[in-house]
């Protein structure tokens, strides 16, 4: 491996000056592109989920020519959709001190200082904005009895920033830009495909001219042309298998645009949601999380005696019968300062530590309570009603309890991947006109996102960034006329694509596409998981490898190409999924130090708690392919920072 | 949670195109856990299909949290199953005996034509939207958040409308085949808000228009739609979009 080689090393294009001027200045001195131009210029936006349609729509209100595709039946399907409990802004309407600065500052430590400055101060700049740009469309934000638009507080801050729209807020802000991209798609400048999936990346003379596609339907594959390319695809979780990703939810296009040239980036900063319902068998497809707004109101805790977790695992103890002193809110107990609010990673890695010592609730024991006892005698039935009435009610409809009554039994689960496409702050890939947006890319989250993060970073890309940082690189491509789809490199790509497909439908084995995903999931659990040590990511190495091997030899696949077949759609994922998961365990076992999601129980304080090697790792990883069975070579973007002193994250 | 096992046979609807002829096709299953949900005993049927050499049962679903929409069924005579408030991939087998059998059709409705197996195609709910299912706003210099006061029990009720999930099981439901529901829904929504009241007439009337052209059917007033809806979506929102079509219309 070629590490430490100092000379691969990554300009990331960060405009000069003071952080709060950058993007200021940016626009101010960045190239446009004048209306009759961009008649003549053509994107191709992938992915419709809240960073694709808002870039679709943010593009074709601009007079750009837009092709944007989606796997599912229609847009308003894309995973974005579940996100939960709200999104984040810096309006300071609840005068509790918050500011542009404190939600950068936030966003920073929570990301465990991996992350890069200038992205995430333009990042709380533009969080205002996309609150009055959604309103404006219609969305339903909660609000109160005056009519003000209503907040409540998330992990890993100690403001009310969070806007919501019941437990719905993804559902409510997707639909908005979905309205917005309807409203292009009938005024012409959009162009909808949707049952579509990106098959490789076309690149002309070192530019990205163009996507290939297969129809979901048919089964054909098709050739598309554009100036240049926006992957808004979503994150890796689903490499995990069991998730509470959706189950379409891939990073096959962000693969594609990899073996073209894009780096990945901290591949191994992976997201591990504390409050998930917990797995109840083998036959499980994907888990449900159950939003962190819970841990407003919500108490966690675990039995203070081992025999009593003993005696509920076995069902001769109900939780309601443990006496409030046999009780740990352990979360309470640890870091009093954030209590039940600290972030993701921490709430998870906690929850670990009290099942791995005997202490969980569930009957695999793995499990712990989140308990509304409290707040419903506080507060009435009422009011915890009203607000987390349709997350009990999806909790009562999968476990067949009563949340109201007894305490919900909740695990960690896979979430969300901070880590991704390579993009510097244009948003641009190592590949010139291909820009990745979203959770595709890697950009604020560092090594961990705070909760309603992720649904501000999706909208502020694709409404406020992309649509100014990607005219600075159509503005030189206004005299280059539409492509043919009929050139030699397209001609070539789609060969490309065939070749995989069919390779893939002519092994005839005998193992199912879902039965070698699900053992890739266990092995990634494992040993790539929420505690991780060197000895277990090389274990993981070793099982992927074989993994691989038995999917390219034995995987199962009826039917034709040449047709709709939901099993080859699989297939074609699962092998991306696989590399990923190659990725993920390399880069977690080069970064040895523990940071947010990425735990290498070797590295840790003598209280638990992530210990970091700024000295030796505050840089991005940035890996490229280098062929088929080459070791990738890393890269680095050293991340200085400026603005903000670093230090240990302390929730206490 | 407890760990029982059923057995149960199921009655699939399989048709290979949207021209082919169709018919129902009879599998057994075994030890079917009580604590997974439909869509994973439909998984397990499949992962048998394939073992036994056959191709897999086509069903839409994606986010199996019941939010996005995608998963639809006709099962046992109902959109959604026979739970209540719920979307079938939330639909759990504890709903089920040992023993019962299961009859699974895809929606049935002139609007939304067979793909194949159990999957539709929905689009013309997308070009429903396409003609008028938004406010008309571009991005950027959109006003202060806080500037427009919206008294709570109005953002309420247009967020109740809003929670509609775009699945189709009220015009499964509908023995017209009519997307009233669906229209009315975000109608309502947008209607209800000061910021979509400039061009609720426009709305209304491009909604329906389209509706029409796209060969749904007419709504009498059943309530089959809001009895079968997964996200207890009102018939007062179809109450609602009459007032408002009415008053464009006079307005004409």
């Amino acid at each position: 491996m070629t590490t430490n080689k100092e000379i691969n090393k990554i300009d990331a294009k960060v405009p000069q000056g003071p952080l709060a001027e950058k993007w200021t200045e940016y626009k101010a001195h960045q190239k446009l592109v004048n209306p009759a131009n961009k008649r003549r210029l053509d994107i191709i936006v992938v992915g419709t989920g809240l960073a694709g349609a808002s870039a679709a729509a943010s593009l074709g209100e601009l007079g750009f020519n837009v092709k944007n595709f989606c796997i599912q039946d229609s847009p308003r399907r894309a995973h974005s959709i579940a996100a939960q409990g709200g999104i984040n802004a810096a309006k300071n309407y609840q005068n509790d001190g918050d500011s542009v600065y404190r939600l950068f500052y936030d966003t920073i430590k929570g990301g465990d200082y991996r992350s890069r400055e200038s992205n995430v101060y333009r990042l709380a700049e533009v969080s205002n904005n996309i609150i009055d740009q959604c309103v404006a469309q219609g969305v339903p934000f909660a609000r109160e009895y005056g009519g003000s638009l209503a907040n409540r507080s998330f992990g890993g801050a100690q403001v009310s920033r969070t806007f919501y729209a019941k437990g719905q807020t993804g559902q409510q802000l997707l639909l908005g830009a979905y309205s917005a991209l309807s409203r292009q798609v009938h005024k012409g400048g959009v162009k909808l495909y949707t049952r579509y999936e990106m098959e490789d990346l076309v690149i002309i003379d070192g530019k990205a001219r163009g996507i290939i596609a297969r129809n979901l339907v048919t089964g054909k594959i098709e050739r598309f042309s554009a100036h240049a390319v926006v992957i808004a695809t979503g994150g890796y979780g689903r490499s995990f298998f069991l998730s509470t990703n959706a189950m379409s939810s891939n990073c096959s296009a962000a693969m594609q645009i990899y073996r073209k040239g894009a780096y990945i980036a901290n591949p191994c900063f992976v997201q591990i949601h504390p409050t998930c319902i917990p797995k109840h068998g083998e036959n499980q497809s994907k888990l449900t999380l159950m939003s962190e707004s819970l841990r407003n109101d919500g108490r966690i805790w675990v039995p203070k005696k081992k025999e009593d977790a003993e005696a509920i695992r076995a069902g001769k103890l109900k939780p309601t019968q443990i006496k409030e002193d046999d009780r740990d809110y352990y979360l309470e107990r640890r870091y009093p300062a954030f209590g039940n609010l600290v972030p993701r990673d921490v709430a998870s890695r906690a929850a670990k530590e009290r099942c791995d010592a005997g202490f969980g609730v569930a009957p695999s024991g793995l499990g712990v309570f989140l308990d509304f006892a409290e707040p419903i005698t506080r507060l009435g039935r009422n009011v915890v009603e009203a607000r987390y009435g349709n997350l009990f009610q999806m909790y009562y409809k999968i476990v067949d309890e009563n949340p109201y009554e007894t305490p919900m039994i909740i695990y960690p689960a896979i979430h969300y991947t901070m880590g991704g496409i390579w993009v510097d702050y244009e948003l641009q890939t190592s590949i010139q006109g291909c820009f990745c947006i979203g959770e595709a890319n890697f950009s604020d989250h560092g090594a961990n996102r705070l909760g309603a993060s992720a649904l501000m970073q999706g909208l502020a890309d694709g409404y406020f960034v992309l649509p100014y940082t990607i005219q600075n690189y159509l503005a030189s491509e206004i005299s280059t006329p539409r492509f043919s789809t009929d050139l030699p490199e397209f001609e070539e790509a789609e060969h490309g694509v065939k070749n995989r497909v069919e390779k893939l439908i002519n092994i005839h084995g005998k193992s199912s596409v879902d039965s070698i995903h699900k053992e890739l999931g266990n092995v990634l659990w494992e040993y790539v998981g929420m505690g991780r040590t060197k000895e277990s990511l090389e274990k993981g190495l070793e099982e992927i490898k074989q993994i691989k091997e038995k999917f390219q030899s034995d995987v199962l696949i009826p039917g034709d190409y040449n047709d709709m077949n939901t099993e080859l759609e699989k297939a074609l994922r699962l092998a991306d999924f696989i590399e990923e998961a190659e990725l993920m365990a390399r880069d977690a076992l080069l970064r040895e130090e523990s940071c947010g999601g990425h735990f290498r129980e070797e590295f840790q304080t003598p209280d638990g708690e992530a210990l970091r090697n700024d000295e030796k790792f505050s840089y991005v990883s940035c890996w490229k392919y280098m062929g088929e069975d080459q070791e990738p070579e890393l890269f680095k973007e050293n991340l200085n920072y400026e603005f903000t002193k670093v230090q240990q994250r302390n929730y206490k | 949670m407890e760990n029982k096992l059923i057995n149960i046979t199921l009655k699939i609807w399989r048709q290979r195109s949207p021209k082919a002829k169709g018919a129902f096709e009879t599998y057994k299953l075994d030890g079917i856990s009580v604590d997974s949900s439909f869509l994973e005993m439909l998984d397990m049927l499949n992962e048998q299909l394939l073992e036994s050499g056959k191709e897999p049962i086509v069903f839409d679903h994606d986010c199996r949290e019941g939010i996005c929409g995608m998963c639809s069924l006709y099962i046992n005579g109902h959109p959604h199953g026979p739970d209540e408030d719920i979307t079938t991939c939330q639909l759990h087998m504890r709903k089920f005996k040992d023993g019962d059998t299961i009859t699974i059709e895809p929606w049935r409705s002139h609007g939304f034509p067979i793909i194949r197996d159990l999957m539709v195609d929905r689009t013309a709910f997308d070009k429903i939207m396409q003609a008028g299912g938004y406010i008309s706003v571009n991005t950027g210099g959109s006003a202060e958040a806080n500037g427009i006061l919206i008294p709570k029990e109005i953002a309420d009720e247009a967020m109740d409308s809003a929670s509609c999930i775009g699945c189709g099981a009220c015009v499964a439901a509908c023995k017209n085949g009519s997307a009233m529901l669906f229209v009315s829904a975000k109608v309502s929504q947008l209607a209800l808000l000061p910021q979509g009241k400039a061009e609720a007439a426009r709305r209304a009337k491009a909604m329906v228009a389209k509706m029409d052209e796209l060969g749904f059917g007419n709504c009498s007033n059943t309530g089959a739609c809001e009895a079968e809806c997964p996200k207890n979506i009102s018939i007062t929102n179809i109450a609602r979009l009459n007032r408002e079509f009415l008053s464009a219309k006079f307005k004409d």
